[in-house]
Protein backbone atom coordinates (compact mmCIF):
# COMPACT_ATOMS: atom_id res chain seq x y z
CA UNK A 1 0.00 0.00 0.00
CA UNK A 2 1.41 3.38 -0.92
CA UNK A 3 1.59 4.68 2.59
CA UNK A 4 1.51 8.45 0.86
CA UNK A 5 -1.64 7.39 0.46
CA UNK A 6 -2.70 6.36 3.99
CA UNK A 7 -5.23 7.53 5.95
CA UNK A 8 -3.88 9.68 8.38
CA UNK A 9 -2.91 7.92 11.96
CA UNK A 10 -5.62 7.66 14.56
CA UNK A 11 -4.85 10.96 17.05
CA UNK A 12 -4.40 10.34 20.82
CA UNK A 13 -5.34 11.69 23.28
CA UNK A 14 -2.85 13.36 25.63
CA UNK A 15 -3.05 15.16 29.33
CA UNK A 16 -2.16 18.95 27.37
CA UNK A 17 -4.02 17.48 24.68
CA UNK A 18 -0.90 18.22 22.40
CA UNK A 19 1.51 15.89 20.44
CA UNK A 20 3.86 14.39 23.16
CA UNK A 21 6.79 13.86 20.43
CA UNK A 22 6.72 17.89 19.45
CA UNK A 23 6.19 19.05 23.19
CA UNK A 24 9.30 16.42 24.14
CA UNK A 25 11.39 17.82 21.34
CA UNK A 26 10.92 21.29 22.29
CA UNK A 27 11.93 20.61 25.74
CA UNK A 28 15.03 19.88 24.54
CA UNK A 29 15.48 22.54 22.02
CA UNK A 30 14.85 24.72 25.40
CA UNK A 31 18.00 22.82 26.99
CA UNK A 32 20.08 23.17 23.61
CA UNK A 33 19.38 27.02 24.31
CA UNK A 34 21.25 26.99 27.58
CA UNK A 35 23.91 24.41 25.85
CA UNK A 36 24.77 27.56 23.20
CA UNK A 37 23.74 29.90 25.93
CA UNK A 38 26.90 29.11 28.25
CA UNK A 39 28.91 28.45 24.91
CA UNK A 40 28.01 32.00 23.80
CA UNK A 41 29.00 33.50 27.30
CA UNK A 42 32.23 31.79 27.43
CA UNK A 43 33.55 33.51 24.05
CA UNK A 44 31.99 36.90 24.86
CA UNK A 45 33.78 36.84 28.42
CA UNK A 46 37.39 35.89 26.51
CA UNK A 47 36.97 38.07 23.87
CA UNK A 48 39.48 40.50 23.42
CA UNK A 49 41.55 38.93 26.15
CA UNK A 50 43.89 37.09 24.08
CA UNK A 51 47.26 38.12 24.40
CA UNK A 52 48.38 37.01 21.07
CA UNK A 53 47.37 36.45 17.66
CA UNK A 54 45.85 35.54 15.46
CA UNK A 55 42.74 37.97 16.31
CA UNK A 56 39.39 37.75 14.77
CA UNK A 57 40.59 40.74 12.57
CA UNK A 58 43.22 38.74 10.98
CA UNK A 59 41.12 35.84 10.07
CA UNK A 60 37.60 36.66 9.67
CA UNK A 61 36.05 37.00 6.10
CA UNK A 62 33.13 38.93 6.92
CA UNK A 63 31.89 38.37 2.89
CA UNK A 64 32.63 34.32 2.97
CA UNK A 65 30.41 34.23 6.05
CA UNK A 66 27.67 36.85 4.75
CA UNK A 67 27.38 34.18 1.71
CA UNK A 68 27.31 30.20 4.17
CA UNK A 69 24.62 32.41 6.63
CA UNK A 70 22.86 33.26 3.30
CA UNK A 71 23.10 29.25 2.49
CA UNK A 72 21.88 28.51 6.10
CA UNK A 73 18.82 31.03 6.09
CA UNK A 74 17.84 29.78 2.91
CA UNK A 75 17.83 26.00 3.85
CA UNK A 76 15.62 27.35 6.38
CA UNK A 77 12.84 27.90 3.82
CA UNK A 78 13.17 24.77 1.58
CA UNK A 79 12.71 22.99 5.49
CA UNK A 80 9.45 24.41 5.56
CA UNK A 81 8.33 24.31 1.74
CA UNK A 82 9.25 20.58 2.77
CA UNK A 83 6.69 20.43 5.10
CA UNK A 84 4.25 22.26 3.79
CA UNK A 85 4.77 19.56 1.05
CA UNK A 86 4.56 16.71 3.29
CA UNK A 87 1.50 17.76 5.29
CA UNK A 88 -0.50 18.21 1.77
CA UNK A 89 1.18 14.62 0.66
CA UNK A 90 3.21 15.85 -2.20
CA UNK A 91 5.39 12.88 -2.15
CA UNK A 92 7.63 15.00 -5.19
CA UNK A 93 7.76 18.14 -3.31
CA UNK A 94 9.09 16.36 -0.11
CA UNK A 95 11.79 14.68 -1.61
CA UNK A 96 12.78 18.24 -3.88
CA UNK A 97 12.85 19.88 -0.79
CA UNK A 98 13.95 17.91 2.18
CA UNK A 99 16.84 16.55 -0.82
CA UNK A 100 17.74 20.90 -1.06
CA UNK A 101 17.66 21.33 2.77
CA UNK A 102 20.09 18.62 3.18
CA UNK A 103 22.25 19.87 -0.12
CA UNK A 104 22.26 23.87 1.76
CA UNK A 105 23.33 22.30 5.14
CA UNK A 106 26.29 20.30 3.21
CA UNK A 107 27.10 23.25 1.48
CA UNK A 108 27.23 25.56 5.04
CA UNK A 109 29.49 23.04 6.28
CA UNK A 110 31.86 23.44 3.33
CA UNK A 111 32.01 27.03 4.05
CA UNK A 112 32.86 26.24 7.29
CA UNK A 113 35.21 23.72 6.64
CA UNK A 114 37.02 26.09 4.33
CA UNK A 115 37.26 28.46 6.92
CA UNK A 116 38.76 26.39 9.64
CA UNK A 117 41.46 25.03 7.32
CA UNK A 118 41.86 28.63 6.16
CA UNK A 119 42.64 29.74 10.07
CA UNK A 120 44.44 26.60 10.76
CA UNK A 121 47.11 28.00 8.03
CA UNK A 122 46.63 31.27 9.27
CA UNK A 123 48.34 30.06 12.32
CA UNK A 124 44.87 29.88 14.65
CA UNK A 125 44.22 26.75 16.33
CA UNK A 126 41.92 25.49 19.64
CA UNK A 127 45.18 25.77 21.57
CA UNK A 128 46.71 29.15 20.45
CA UNK A 129 44.64 31.83 22.39
CA UNK A 130 41.72 32.15 24.24
CA UNK A 131 40.13 33.26 20.82
CA UNK A 132 41.03 29.87 18.93
CA UNK A 133 39.60 28.17 22.25
CA UNK A 134 36.53 29.74 22.53
CA UNK A 135 36.10 30.40 18.65
CA UNK A 136 36.38 26.64 17.40
CA UNK A 137 34.55 25.00 20.24
CA UNK A 138 31.43 27.31 20.00
CA UNK A 139 31.11 27.13 16.10
CA UNK A 140 32.40 23.61 15.96
CA UNK A 141 29.96 22.32 18.42
CA UNK A 142 27.30 24.25 15.69
CA UNK A 143 28.67 22.78 12.78
CA UNK A 144 28.34 19.40 14.80
CA UNK A 145 24.64 20.20 14.98
CA UNK A 146 24.28 20.57 11.22
CA UNK A 147 25.79 17.44 10.81
CA UNK A 148 23.26 15.77 12.82
CA UNK A 149 20.47 17.65 11.02
CA UNK A 150 22.05 16.82 7.55
CA UNK A 151 21.77 12.96 8.76
CA UNK A 152 18.59 13.23 10.14
CA UNK A 153 17.15 15.14 6.72
CA UNK A 154 18.80 12.46 4.71
CA UNK A 155 17.19 9.93 6.74
CA UNK A 156 13.78 11.08 6.06
CA UNK A 157 14.48 11.76 2.40
CA UNK A 158 15.57 8.13 2.00
CA UNK A 159 11.97 7.45 4.27
CA UNK A 160 10.42 9.12 1.57
CA UNK A 161 11.86 7.68 -1.14
CA UNK A 162 10.97 4.29 -0.15
CA UNK A 163 7.39 5.69 0.41
CA UNK A 164 7.22 5.41 3.94
CA UNK A 165 6.43 8.89 4.67
CA UNK A 166 3.27 10.58 3.99
CA UNK A 167 0.53 12.77 5.26
CA UNK A 168 0.35 10.83 8.49
CA UNK A 169 4.16 11.59 9.08
CA UNK A 170 3.75 15.09 8.75
CA UNK A 171 4.96 15.30 12.57
CA UNK A 172 8.58 13.55 12.25
CA UNK A 173 9.23 15.83 9.31
CA UNK A 174 8.14 19.18 11.51
CA UNK A 175 10.38 17.74 14.59
CA UNK A 176 12.97 17.88 12.00
CA UNK A 177 12.37 21.14 11.03
CA UNK A 178 12.18 22.54 14.46
CA UNK A 179 15.85 21.51 14.88
CA UNK A 180 17.21 23.06 11.49
CA UNK A 181 15.26 25.77 12.67
CA UNK A 182 16.95 26.10 15.85
CA UNK A 183 20.34 25.46 14.33
CA UNK A 184 19.42 28.62 12.09
CA UNK A 185 18.77 30.87 14.78
CA UNK A 186 21.94 30.15 16.62
CA UNK A 187 23.89 30.85 13.17
CA UNK A 188 21.93 34.34 13.14
CA UNK A 189 23.37 35.02 16.89
CA UNK A 190 26.99 33.85 16.47
CA UNK A 191 27.39 35.58 13.08
CA UNK A 192 26.23 38.60 14.76
CA UNK A 193 28.01 38.31 18.30
CA UNK A 194 31.08 36.66 16.82
CA UNK A 195 31.39 37.68 13.23
CA UNK A 196 29.53 41.22 13.16
CA UNK A 197 30.62 42.16 16.64
CA UNK A 198 33.94 41.03 16.51
CA UNK B 1 -0.34 27.63 -2.50
CA UNK B 2 -1.22 30.60 -0.79
CA UNK B 3 -3.61 29.58 1.99
CA UNK B 4 -2.05 28.96 5.40
CA UNK B 5 -1.81 25.10 5.22
CA UNK B 6 -3.42 22.53 8.02
CA UNK B 7 -1.00 20.90 10.29
CA UNK B 8 0.10 17.79 9.80
CA UNK B 9 -2.34 14.66 10.64
CA UNK B 10 0.06 13.87 14.09
CA UNK B 11 -1.06 16.90 15.29
CA UNK B 12 -3.11 17.90 18.63
CA UNK B 13 -5.68 20.32 20.08
CA UNK B 14 -3.93 23.44 20.03
CA UNK B 15 -2.10 23.33 17.13
CA UNK B 16 -3.43 25.64 14.58
CA UNK B 17 -3.01 26.08 10.82
CA UNK B 18 0.61 26.95 9.96
CA UNK B 19 1.67 29.86 7.58
CA UNK B 20 1.65 28.99 3.39
CA UNK B 21 4.11 28.69 1.16
CA UNK B 22 3.81 32.52 0.11
CA UNK B 23 4.31 33.40 3.57
CA UNK B 24 7.21 31.07 3.83
CA UNK B 25 8.71 33.26 0.79
CA UNK B 26 7.77 36.34 2.27
CA UNK B 27 9.59 35.73 5.40
CA UNK B 28 12.49 34.37 3.83
CA UNK B 29 12.86 38.37 1.74
CA UNK B 30 13.32 39.85 4.74
CA UNK B 31 15.13 37.47 6.23
CA UNK B 32 17.53 38.11 3.29
CA UNK B 33 17.14 42.03 3.42
CA UNK B 34 17.84 42.14 7.02
CA UNK B 35 21.04 39.95 6.44
CA UNK B 36 22.39 42.33 3.33
CA UNK B 37 21.44 45.38 6.09
CA UNK B 38 23.30 43.76 8.63
CA UNK B 39 26.60 43.17 6.58
CA UNK B 40 25.91 46.91 4.89
CA UNK B 41 25.83 48.58 8.48
CA UNK B 42 29.28 46.48 9.74
CA UNK B 43 30.98 48.50 6.50
CA UNK B 44 29.92 51.98 7.51
CA UNK B 45 32.17 53.59 9.81
CA UNK B 46 29.76 56.79 10.81
CA UNK B 47 27.29 53.66 11.93
CA UNK B 48 29.87 52.21 14.18
CA UNK B 49 29.06 53.83 17.57
CA UNK B 50 26.11 52.99 17.14
CA UNK B 51 27.17 49.23 15.90
CA UNK B 52 26.20 47.29 18.70
CA UNK B 53 22.67 48.33 18.99
CA UNK B 54 21.82 48.44 15.11
CA UNK B 55 23.44 44.61 14.81
CA UNK B 56 21.35 43.27 17.63
CA UNK B 57 18.19 44.68 17.24
CA UNK B 58 18.89 43.20 12.98
CA UNK B 59 19.83 39.87 14.71
CA UNK B 60 16.98 40.15 17.21
CA UNK B 61 14.17 40.68 14.26
CA UNK B 62 15.32 37.80 12.38
CA UNK B 63 15.72 35.57 14.92
CA UNK B 64 11.51 36.38 16.02
CA UNK B 65 10.88 35.90 12.16
CA UNK B 66 12.32 32.73 12.19
CA UNK B 67 10.85 31.27 15.38
CA UNK B 68 7.65 32.43 14.94
CA UNK B 69 7.00 32.22 11.37
CA UNK B 70 9.50 28.95 10.54
CA UNK B 71 9.37 27.08 14.10
CA UNK B 72 5.23 28.81 14.10
CA UNK B 73 5.33 29.54 17.66
CA UNK B 74 2.71 32.44 16.46
CA UNK B 75 0.87 29.68 15.38
CA UNK B 76 1.03 26.61 18.39
CA UNK B 77 0.11 26.14 21.42
CA UNK B 78 0.94 28.69 24.08
CA UNK B 79 2.83 25.71 25.99
CA UNK B 80 5.58 25.35 23.47
CA UNK B 81 6.27 28.60 23.34
CA UNK B 82 6.97 28.44 27.26
CA UNK B 83 8.96 25.48 27.47
CA UNK B 84 11.33 27.59 24.79
CA UNK B 85 11.00 30.89 25.77
CA UNK B 86 11.85 29.76 29.80
CA UNK B 87 15.10 28.66 29.38
CA UNK B 88 16.21 30.96 26.36
CA UNK B 89 15.51 33.90 29.09
CA UNK B 90 17.92 31.91 31.39
CA UNK B 91 20.32 31.69 28.58
CA UNK B 92 20.18 35.19 27.45
CA UNK B 93 20.47 36.24 31.28
CA UNK B 94 23.45 34.39 31.52
CA UNK B 95 25.12 35.91 28.68
CA UNK B 96 24.40 39.22 29.78
CA UNK B 97 25.24 38.71 33.53
CA UNK B 98 28.69 37.38 32.62
CA UNK B 99 29.22 40.26 29.86
CA UNK B 100 28.57 42.43 32.84
CA UNK B 101 30.34 41.05 35.37
CA UNK B 102 33.46 40.70 33.04
CA UNK B 103 33.50 43.97 31.73
CA UNK B 104 33.11 43.23 28.10
CA UNK B 105 30.30 45.85 27.54
CA UNK B 106 31.23 48.31 30.55
CA UNK B 107 27.73 49.37 32.06
CA UNK B 108 28.88 50.35 35.35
Amino acid sequence: MDHAAAAPAPHHETATGLDTFKLGFWTFIGSETLFFGSLIATYMVYKGQSVRGPYPSDVFDIPLTSISTFVLLMSSLMMVLALAAVQRGDRKGTLTWLLATAGFGAIFLGFQSYEFTHFYHEGLTLGTNLFGSSFFVLTGFHGAHVTIGVIWLMALWVQALRGKLGQADAVKVEVAGLYWHFVDIVWIVIFTLVYLLE
Amino acid sequence: MAHPTTHGQGGAHGEHSHPGVKQYVTIAAILTIITALEVAVFYIPALASALLYILLALSAGKFALVVMYYMHLKHDSKIFSGVFFAPMSLAVGVVIAMVILFKVIPLI
